[in-house]
């Protein structure tokens, strides 16, 4: 028992990983609104990046920039000092696809409303049945 | 990582979401999904990613808001859930 939850405790960062990922998914299927859809989605994204991101911190570590860079002369870089920065660069490129990714979503929804001039999905749907 | 604060921000970021796809007023909600960006932002910073973190604070938490804010004004602020 004991056991268990010290395995739950000690994982934290990744059940708050899950939880906002159920979140986004939640939203995006059982939220009606556009806009809300989207949010979840959102979140969604922000979900995965900090899974990613918790997989490169190591305990003790420090920000991945090496101590002595500019100096003159070179110096042993012990790995296991600094945090893995390779997740955080991958990171780096999902941010701003994200952001992309939003702006064509928020383009589409506009373009929804102008047609049906609502954004709630079952009007959509009763709009669209009705022709 | 200092586990407290981790502990603090990630409960904000939690509260944060649920309060961004709970309220009515899509306004708010876009505001509310500003606060959480920026609460990443922190968290990530909190992290050590600092790359990741400063990236977030501007492209997450400012042009995502300023989209989302232009997207409701242009549109509609009710929403139904």
């Amino acid at each position: 028992m004991n056991e268990i939850a010290s395995f739950i405790i000690a994982k934290y960062n990744y059940w708050i990983y899950i939880v906002l990922m159920m979140i986004g998914l939640y939203a995006m299927i059982v939220k009606n609104n556009l806009v809300k859809k989207i949010i979840g989605m959102n979140i969604f994204q922000t979900a995965i990046i900090l899974f990613y991101v918790s997989i490169g911190t190591k305990r003790g570590a420090t920000i991945p920039i090496i101590y002595h860079g500019h100096g003159d002369g070179s110096h042993a870089v012990h790995a296991t000092d600094y945090i893995n920065p390779l997740p955080h660069v991958l990171m780096l490129t999902a941010i701003v696809v994200s952001v992309a990714t939003l702006g064509v979503a928020l383009a589409i929804a506009l373009k929804v409303y102008r047609r049906y001039n609502t954004l709630e999905e079952d009007e959509i749907f009763t709009q669209i049945r009705r022709k | 990582m200092i586990w407290q604060l981790d502990i603090i921000i990630l409960s904000f970021v939690v509260i944060c979401g649920i309060a961004a796809i709970t309220v009515r007023d899509l306004l708010g909600a876009a505001i509310l999904f500003g606060a959480y960006s920026f609460m990443m932002c922190l968290l990530w910073a909190e992290m050590g990613a600092v790359d990741v973190a400063f990236t977030e604070a501007s492209v997450g938490a400012g042009v995502s808001t300023v989209l989302f804010v232009a997207a409701v004004f242009r549109t509609s602020r009710r929403s139904k859930d």
